[in-house]
């Protein structure tokens, strides 16, 4: 069910990366991201899965509910690692038809494969682990700066918020209508393009309308709330630089070092 | 001098049609004077279209009138100045549960109110466990919003009114996208404000919920058709049928026995066919 | 026709954390002609069952009969058995989305391959079972229709395909006690000039009792109880424990008669609650 998507979930804690700095977390995560690129050769993976286990670890996320969130983007890594399977020349391993494999097609897709795993794994880290009022609030302080030169930092930060939150709503509301579509004798699947794309009218016109309600429903009760922009609003949950977070940031300084070296051991294979 | 009190009111939509002008619409408000006093409880009722969701929203300014006034505290809706003044004072509970919910946590939800009063951070912690205490939804105050049932959503829209600490709640037919067990327990929590001393405004569909208001407001084509006590608007057939309405099932059945009007609660009811035993 | 569910289970997200039991060993039988109300608690199953008799969803185990073709094992056309069993959806009127009443009742009829020719004919009778006139409304936009009006065009729209079994879950919900009584006396109107099943979901006991020949209560992916509405509603106690009420009334004479023993009531509906109360007091005064 549509529900059981872990993508950009919450997991509710109090571990020391739960605790850590939302900016923290941010800064991290990209920093993960930008060093997966900079492995070049398998040792680097084996000490980044390290470094993230470590952390999945000492966050208390059971490894199940990280994993059920991979199975959702599954197909799109068997997608890369069949793409680069069969569309890298080199030696040739096995061929059948119009399919061949190369060693060096092998060797990119399980790399290429193990970037995507890895990359996923550890943005859903930040996800899990933080609140996502935290995570928006977060990157409002970090795009800060950006407001000097007319950034809208606050308004990017809650369409964030409200974009996160309605995400399962409207996907709950989309398979509701594609189902009172298809109970009516719809067909999605058969057709030419022009007529398959002919064929999701009834799906996105009722879609279009429901947003436009909800967005409406949601400006009233957020007025009636007594929202009015960005200044003299208050935090419940302030957050702010601790001891944890020089930890994290002196640790992963460490991190980046010890990657960089890593493109200079032989690999592995 | 009530809490609020709407003085001949009337709201106008204007009609934009397709080349640009502008042409007077229906009056969905048509001339509407009504008190509400501190601490009561008052329902309002009528059909759709009936103009009772705009008079809700002209109560604490997200419509200003097109004439006519609406004063709360004393302050007039249509003056700017005062917009946030009388926000807080008047919480708002809309139907649908899913689209009025801010934050994908429950917490952060319920404080999104408080945020925006500006609050120093650990009141507004102290006032978001209250309220989810106040709505029994404490032990999910983790929980993701998307995950509770239409019930428990509605009951997080309340706590967040709660949490601006508010004199009146407006709740524009808060049960009627519920299952019974959510309807009942939203209705439970609506009493409970208001035994606390929360002036409750309640427009519903449902003759039993309204019958438990101190007063109930009948408002048919943006007027008032009626306002009484429960017990003298459920004696008059020709108005319930002309508004378009129904009677509560034991003030039904008291109507094809043909008691006495008196009768308006179970228990009434079975003093009476005692009484008659004998 | 008829309706026959054999021993049908679902399970939502098999092999998953997430697993779950959304039915579990399901029978019972429609008769031709029949109206059958579907109670159970939010979560109940209910919306999962409804959605198998389409085909909307296809069972883990278990099998779907619709007049003694089975409609489970793959073999028949989708499109045909969403002509032969029409399903509303709860809030049917938010998948209204053509320009004018007249094309969205089409829709269905179109979808399942009718002859141009035959549609408008389909959809000015579809509209009229409904209460609704071609003539005044079906050039006008859906969307500016009230909320009662647009229910009943978007179950136009599924009666428009000529079902020989109507599916609704909630039929009534949100709407105001007018537009109640009136999608009421519309179900009623299908059910006597199209002398089709009808099955309805409905939270609302009091519609259950005056509308079912036959009552299913569904407990926790199993069906727990079922029976004409009087043997249902006897159960109160069950029913309480799964979370349901019984209709006001009933509820009303459980509480006199707690108090006043000689009234003694099964009553479903006030008439019957008054008789019975006349009668158990000799010399009744009004």
């Amino acid at each position: 069910m549509i529900r059981d998507i872990t993508l950009g979930q919450y997991y509710p804690g109090d571990s020391p990366v739960h605790r850590l700095d939302a900016r923290t977390k941010i800064i991290g995560t990209l920093l993960y991201i930008i060093e997966l690129f900079i492995v070049n050769n398998y040792w680097g993976f084996v000490i980044a899965a390290a470094a993230l286990f470590a952390v999945i670890a000492l966050s208390r996320v059971p490894v199940k509910f990280i994993f059920r969130g991979l199975s959702a983007v599954f197909i799109i890594i068997a997608f890369t690692f069949l793409l680069n399977l069969f569309m890298v020349d080199g030696r040739v391993l096995w061929h059948w038809k119009f399919l061949t494999i190369t060693y060096e097609g092998l060797s990119r897709a399980c790399f290429m494969a193990i970037r995507l795993v890895l990359l996923i794994i550890g943005s859903s880290m930040m996800t899990l682990t933080t609140k996502p009022i935290e995570l928006t609030d977060g990157l409002e302080k970090l795009l800060k700066p950006f407001g000097l030169i007319g950034l809208p930092t606050h308004e990017i930060a809650l369409m964030m918020t409200i974009a996160l939150r309605f995400i399962p709503t409207l996907m709950e509301e989309t398979d509701k209508i594609i189902k009172a579509q298809e109970a009516r004798g719809a067909d999605f699947e058969s057709g030419n393009l022009l007529q398959r794309a002919k064929s999701l009218i009834p799906i996105l016109i009722p879609l279009f309308i429901s947003s436009f309600r909800i967005a409406q429903d949601l400006a009233l009760a957020m007025e009636a709330r007594c929202y009015h922009g960005g200044s003299g609003r208050t935090r419940m949950n302030e957050i702010h630089f601790g001891k944890g977070d020089v930890v994290a940031a002196i640790l992963m300084v460490i991190f980046l070092a010890v990657i960089i070296a890593s493109r200079f051991i032989p690999d592995l294979f | 001098m009530a809490f609020i009190e709407i003085r001949d009111l009337v709201v106008q939509f204007t009609r934009i049609s397709e080349d640009g002008s502008e042409t007077a619409g229906k009056k969905a408000i048509d001339g509407i004077d009504l008190d509400v006093e501190k601490g009561s409880f008052v329902a309002v009722i009528g059909m759709n279209g009936s103009g009772k969701s705009t008079l809700a929203k002209c109560l604490n300014g997200l419509i200003i009138p097109t004439s006519g006034k609406v004063l709360v505290d004393g302050m007039d809706t249509s003056d700017d100045s005062h917009i946030w003044d009388i926000r807080r004072r008047i919480g708002m509970v809309f139907q649908n549960p899913d689209n009025q919910i801010v934050s994908s946590i429950v917490e952060d939800d319920v404080a999104f109110g408080p945020e925006n009063l500006g609050i120093p951070p650990e009141e507004i912690r102290e006032r978001v466990d209250n309220a989810l205490k106040e709505v029994g939804m404490y032990e999910n105050r983790l929980k993701g919003a998307h995950m509770l049932s239409g019930g428990q959503k509605q009951r997080i829209a309340i706590a967040g009114a709660v949490a601006m600490k508010p004199q009146c709640i407006v709740f524009d037919e808060p049960t009627a996208m519920l299952d019974p067990k959510g309807r009942e327990s939203v209705m439970r929590i609506i009493r409970q404000l208001n035994s606390e001393g929360i002036t409750t405004i309640l427009i519903t569909h449902f003759m039993n919920e309204a019958a438990q208001a101190d007063r109930i407001v009948v408002l048919g084509k943006g007027k008032v058709l009626a306002d009484r006590t429960p017990d003298r608007l459920f004696s008059d057939m020709e108005l319930i049928d002309r508004a378009g309405l129904e009677l509560p099932p034991l003030i039904e059945l008291r109507e094809v026995l043909g008691l006495s009007d008196s009768i308006m609660t179970v228990e009434d009811m079975i003093s009476e066919l005692k009484k008659q035993c004998r | 026709m008829s309706i026959e569910v054999k021993n049908l289970t679902y399970i939502y997200n098999p092999g998953m954390p997430g697993e779950t039991r959304a039915l579990d060993g399901v029978s019972f039988e429609v008769h031709d002609g029949e109206i059958l109300g579907i109670i159970g608690h939010t979560g109940s199953g209910k919306s999962t069952l409804l959605q198998h008799l389409n085909g909307l969803l296809r069972p883990t185990s278990g099998q779907v009969f619709v007049d003694g073709q089975c409609i489970t094992d793959g073999k028949v056309r989708l499109v045909d058995i969403r002509r032969k069993v029409g399903l509303v959806f709860q809030y049917p009127e938010y998948q209204l989305f053509e320009e004018t009443v007249a094309k969205d009742v089409a829709f269905g009829p179109r979808n399942t391959g009718l002859e141009e020719s035959k549609i408008e004919n389909r959809v000015r009778a579809a509209l009229s079972l409904v209460g609704l006139d071609y003539d005044e409304i079906g050039e006008s936009s859906p969307f500016e229709l009230s909320g009662g009006q647009k229910r009943r065009v978007a179950i136009a729209g599924v009666l428009a395909m000529r079902p020989s079994v109507l599916i609704l879950d909630e039929p009534t919900a949100g709407l105001d006690p007018a537009a109640h009584r009136e999608i009421l006396s519309m179900i009623r109107t299908i059910h006597e000039s199209m002398g089709i099943i009808i099955i309805f979901v409905s939270h609302n006991m009091g519609d259950i009792a005056s509308l079912s020949d036959r009552v299913i209560v569904m407990d926790k992916a199993k069906i727990a109880m079922s029976g004409t509405p009087q043997e249902v509603f006897s159960h109160d106690k069950q029913l309480a424990a799964m979370g349901l009420d019984v209709p006001p009334v009933r509820s009303i004479m459980m509480q006199i008669a707690a108090e006043i023993p000689s009234i003694q009531s099964n009553a479903l509906t006030t008439q019957e609650a008054a008789e019975d109360i006349r009668r158990a007091i000799p010399g009744f005064e009004q």
